[in-house]
């Protein structure tokens, strides 16, 4: 064997080298194979590392897009932008977030309140999610937080634009308002746009409805970027594209006019072009200010707005739906001229109708005597419409209810809208397995019961009622629309109809308060009282609130050429008189807007200022009560969701009803002493504890 | 020739090596000076002054006879055990892993010392070991102990690339010594065995995590992944030419971690491109020949080994270095050989580099190099 041979020494030094040389090849060997990997990276993979390189180098910054504005339909702007100063955070790169708020407290001036919000959305935001500390900062603040960045990661200080709403409040429901995209909007879209500081996203109304288009593309700086993010020069800038505008139906002015005038109540308004169908004022008051919500809403401010009994989250043109009241008379009478009643009929009316073994009473105790339909309307008896209703049929009068809109569904970029009941004998039998009973038609004809309609429906009823138009509501402005069809009523029946509702106001009617001060135009109308209570809890006037009938007005004007329709509702406002003067002063603006602004300023030193003088008031007062102890707001989506459980229609009554409705009284016919503006109801109530306005 | 102009003392000195060596540290440096945004200072200038420093003291022990090197081979390994355990005790004290003696001058780091002291002592070793004996275990017992009390040292403080370092240098001397192939081929299929199983037990946490790291880099690209992703990038995104001298985006805007030091060749690859990666192998391959040339024409044994031994001892920085920046190893704290900027690995490389050049010189006195 060879192993058995002597090791010599000339052995060993053969082996060395044949080892070496092994040594030496794999060496080489290695040599090749880091060369082969070197080609490989730096040529065959050269492209993929050097766009790696690239997208490492070069940090693109998006620029928020601006937004489309929402103009009014002569341009004037209901949302636009503009140029701020604003400060954000990044949750995943700030160290310490409480010592990050300690320094930018004092630096921005920020409340105890302010700064728990802030913590709080910091707490549920996700990592790159930005969470506005404050905006619209003037110069000074904006460059003491910037030349102390270094000390201060994760704060981003920038200028862009931010949404401005420049009537506030009185386009809150109407435009919506936008706020940072939320986790869920980031998770459907993964558009990194989405988490970029500064961009809003529409939260609510035609904000979120018209997002797409309103949005726009937006821009982007290129800069050259250290690892831990110092920018070491600008690469170049591409400007945004911004968003389209939308162009509404709307006229500002009468918008807020409107919103100021609803004052201390809780109420829609709703102004329709009596030829096109355009809707020229859409409100709902109390409402929020879509300025402040835009960084989130704040726990004082939810706090406020939560607790308030009036609703203000609540739009209620298309949310709210109400026992139309003695405003369908018109309607109910147009049917039965439709039927082939012969106006001049008449029923004496000794303050009730006796049915069988029941007696049916009319609002007016005392009776109206002989009554025809012009007087059954303009005195609102509602014995005329007992009897006739008998006649004519209930499916008659449920036709025409539709004809006119109410119940009806009218396409508006607005989602959530209740559209109300009209009831008929085959509606109660499907619903309640009930057969139709006499008490259900006297309660129908006189807009109680069953029936119920939102504010919008109310407007659309008196636009056709006063056009004899198929008008549809329309909130964009389209001025190339085919003209709305007739409804194919006969003229001689409306001009009937508009004269007895011309002497609701202007005659021996119901409202005759509600005469514009304008020497050339007439406005006819009809008032409506709807109760929310029996009358064995409250008599509808006083009393608690909550208890008080809905006041409602329909009305047009000029009452024989007519061009504007408008219907009215307030909640618990006491009857129609808390509706037709904000009716009458509402008119009175689209023809002569000086004078509706003299009364109007007459009833806000009343009331403690405007609109937004009362809301900031309240929220000093809150803020000085509560402070940052308010509980947080709700995240985004948990405030739609209470808002959305807040918007839903009034429950219809599980039950069918076994009686009728006793017809809540229509003011007497007051003596006409216009046009003094009659004194402004009494600030209501409330039954939450809110301080004082004003104080 | 032209040797006959120039002087003795010159033309004597080892060009061969000096010259590449020379080459490798300006280019090194360049990429240096580029790396600190076009200045001299902190590191370029250092770099070549420290090298030239260092060139003396290779002159220097290049001139030391065989017999003391020889005689002071135990003694020295001893001095290094010590410490080593010093360092380990003080590193006790202090908490963390310690790998360096603070001297008051300068900071000494006994592990990256007793890269070529294993050598040394091994080739000592085998050189007084008889013949006979090469193929028993008397061979094999005494070297064993020789490398496990500072591999195990090292690795305790801990330091896995150092500790590997030591082992390949240690492994490679026994390789040459003419020990049976037949334990090599067992001790590689035991290794096979048992890393799966020390991986599991004796690597640390943050050790354990590199390796995972290195078998899927993008796994955590923000964390350990890191390093080897932005390195692969620069030397990727450099392709043929380089992006040009001062250029490099991933080093100067700090994406590339170390970018002076350990990832010194990503930073030179990002700027000079493929061509400036094998101009180095190229460099690299001349010192690694005349390296193993110096050995296979030493005069005995002794000679032979430690030459040998000093020459992979380089070759094991320089394989592990490029390996890791190009991804093809785990991130183990280990500098390329006159490249990085780093004064013990630059002197701990000279020492090899003057131990070549003395048996350079040995053979030449006795008449059997053909130089």
């Amino acid at each position: 064997m060879k192993q058995k041979l002597p090791m010599t020494s000339a052995i060993l030094t053969n082996k060395f080298e044949r080892r070496t040389f092994v040594l030496g090849t794999a060496q080489a060997a290695v040599g090749v194979l880091l060369a082969t990997r070197l080609g490989y990276l730096a040529v065959a993979e050269n492209a993929k590392y050097r766009a790696a390189s690239e997208s490492n180098r070069v940090n693109l910054t998006l620029i928020p897009p601006r937004r489309g504005w929402v103009i009014d339909r002569r341009g004037a702007a209901l949302a636009a932008n503009r140029a701020d100063f604003r400060v954000d955070l990044i949750p995943d790169r700030v160290v310490d977030p409480d010592a990050t708020l300690a320094t930018l407290g004092p630096l921005l001036g920020l409340s105890a309140d302010k700064v728990s919000d802030i913590k709080t959305r910091l707490d549920k935001a996700r990592g790159f999610q930005p969470v506005e500390v404050a905006s619209n900062l003037d110069w000074d603040k904006f460059a003491a937080v910037s030349v102390r960045l270094p000390e201060l990661p994760g704060v981003i200080p920038q200028r862009g634009y931010s949404r401005f709403y420049p009537t506030g409040p009185s386009v809150g429901h109407l435009v919506g308002y936008v706020g940072p995209a939320s986790a869920e909007d980031y998770e459907r879209e993964r558009n990194p746009l989405l988490i970029t500081p500064g961009f809003k996203i529409g939260k609510d109304g035609l904000e979120k409805h018209f997002e797409e288009r309103l949005r726009g593309v937006p821009g982007a700086r290129r800069v050259e970027a250290t690892a831990s993010g110092r920018v070491v020069r600008d690469l170049g800038t591409r400007e945004d594209v911004p968003g389209k505008p939308i162009q509404l139906t709307i006229r500002a002015g009468l918008q807020d006019y409107a919103a100021r005038r609803i004052g201390l109540e809780s109420g829609s308004v709703v102004v329709m072009d009596c030829a096109t169908g355009d809707v020229l004022a859409m409100v709902s008051m109390p409402s929020f200010d879509p300025n402040s919500f835009s960084d989130g809403i704040g726990r004082i401010e939810w706090k406020m707005l939560s607790e308030d009994d009036h609703v203000p989250l609540r739009n209620k043109v298309l949310r709210g739906l109400y026992p139309p009241g003695s405003t369908v008379k018109p309607m109910v009478a147009l049917s039965f001229l439709e039927a082939g009643l012969d106006p001049h009929a008449s029923v004496g009316c000794a303050g009730g109708l006796r049915v069988g073994n029941r007696v049916f009473h009319c609002w007016n105790h005392r009776g109206h005597g002989a009554v025809d339909m012009a007087k059954g309307i303009y005195q609102s008896c509602d014995v005329y419409f007992y009897h006739f209703a008998q006649q004519i049929g209930m499916d008659t009068i449920a036709k025409m209810a539709r004809r006119l809109g109410l119940g009806q569904e009218f396409e508006m970029p607005y989602p959530g809208q209740s559209y109300g009941t009209v009831p008929d004998p085959a509606w109660k039998l499907r619903k309640y397995k009930k057969e139709w009973a006499i008490y259900d038609t006297v309660n129908a004809t006189i807009g109680q019961g069953y029936m119920l309609v939102n504010p919008l429906q109310q407007a659309v009823m008196a636009s056709r009622l006063a056009s004899g138009l198929e008008l549809k509501p329309r909130l964009l402005l389209d001025r190339h629309a085919p003209a709305p069809a007739s409804m194919g009523f006969r003229q001689e029946h409306l001009d009937l109809i508009h004269s007895a509702m011309n002497e609701v106001v202007n005659g021996r009617g119901t409202a005759g308060h509600a005469r514009l001060p304008l020497p050339d135009v007439q406005m006819a109308g009809k008032t409506g009282t709807a109760q929310v209570v029996g009358l064995n809890i409250g008599n509808g006037k006083g009393g608690q609130w909550k208890h008080r009938d809905h006041g409602h007005f329909i009305c047009f004007a000029p009452f024989d050429r007519p061009r504007f329709a408008c219907a009215v509702v307030i909640e618990h406002g006491g009857g129609s008189p808390s509706a037709y003067p904000i009716a009458r002063d509402v008119m009175t603006y689209l023809f002569n807007p000086a004078k509706a602004m003299e009364a109007l300023e007459e009833y806000e030193k009343q009331w403690g200022g405007d609109v937004r003088t009362r809301m900031r008031a309240k929220y000093d007062a809150y803020a000085a009560r509560f402070g940052a102890t308010a509980p947080a707001a709700p995240d985004e989506d948990q405030a739609a969701q209470e808002v959305a459980a807040e918007n839903k229609p009034a429950p219809e009554p599980t039950a069918a009803q076994t009686d009728a409705a006793n017809p809540a009284p229509e003011p007497e016919p007051a003596p006409i002493v216009l046009p003094s503006p009659s004194p402004a109801p009494a600030p209501v109530p409330s039954p939450a504890p809110s301080p004082t306005p004003g104080t | 020739m032209q040797r006959a102009y120039i002087p003795q003392i010159i033309a004597r000195q080892p060009w061969r090596v000096i010259l590449p060596l020379l080459a490798l540290v300006v280019f090194g440096s360049l990429v240096l000076y580029s790396a600190a945004g076009g200045n001299i200072r902190p590191w370029a200038g250092m770099h070549v002054a420290r090298f030239f420093v260092f060139l003396v003291m290779a002159a220097a022990i290049a001139r030391v006879p065989q017999d003391w090197f020889k005689r002071a081979a135990l003694p020295i390994y001893l001095v290094l055990c010590v410490l080593l355990v010093l360092v380990e005790l003080i590193g006790g004290i202090g908490g963390g892993s310690q790998r360096w003696l603070n001297l008051g001058f300068m900071t000494l780091q006994p592990s990256e010392l007793m890269k070529p002291g294993i050598v040394l002592v091994l080739a000592w070793f085998y050189s007084v070991l008889p013949v006979g004996e090469v193929g028993g275990w008397r061979a094999i017992a005494p070297a064993v102990l020789l490398l496990g009390f500072p591999a195990g040292l090292v690795m305790l403080q801990p330091d896995l690339g150092t500790g590997l370092a030591i082992s390949f240098g240690a492994v490679v001397m026994m390789f040459l010594a003419g020990l049976p192939l037949r334990l090599f081929i067992g001790g590689a299929l035991a290794g096979a065995i048992v890393a799966p199983v020390a991986f599991f037990t004796l690597l640390h946490d943050y050790q354990r995590k590199r390796v995972l790291v290195f078998l899927d880099p993008e796994s955590d690209p923000l964390g350990s992944g890191y390093h080897i992703t932005q390195s692969k990038i620069a030397i990727g995104s450099g392709g043929l030419f380089g992006k040009g001298f001062g250029h490099g985006s991933q080093s100067h805007l700090d994406y590339l971690p170390e970018a002076h030091t350990d990832f010194v060749f990503a930073t030179m690859s990002e700027e000079w491109g493929m061509a400036g990666g094998l101009f180095v192998l190229a460099v690299f391959f001349l010192v690694f020949r005349w390296g193993l040339k110096v050995a296979t024409n030493a005069p005995d044994r002794f000679s032979r080994l430690l030459a040998a031994g000093m020459t992979t001892t380089i070759f094991f920085y320089m394989c592990i270095n490029l390996m890791m920046v190009m991804g093809l190893a785990p991130v183990v704290g280990i500098p390329l050989p006159f490249m990085s900027h780093g004064g013990s690995s630059m002197m701990t490389n000279m020492i090899c580099i003057g131990t070549i050049m003395a048996v350079d010189r040995w053979s030449r006195r006795t008449g059997t190099g053909l130089l």
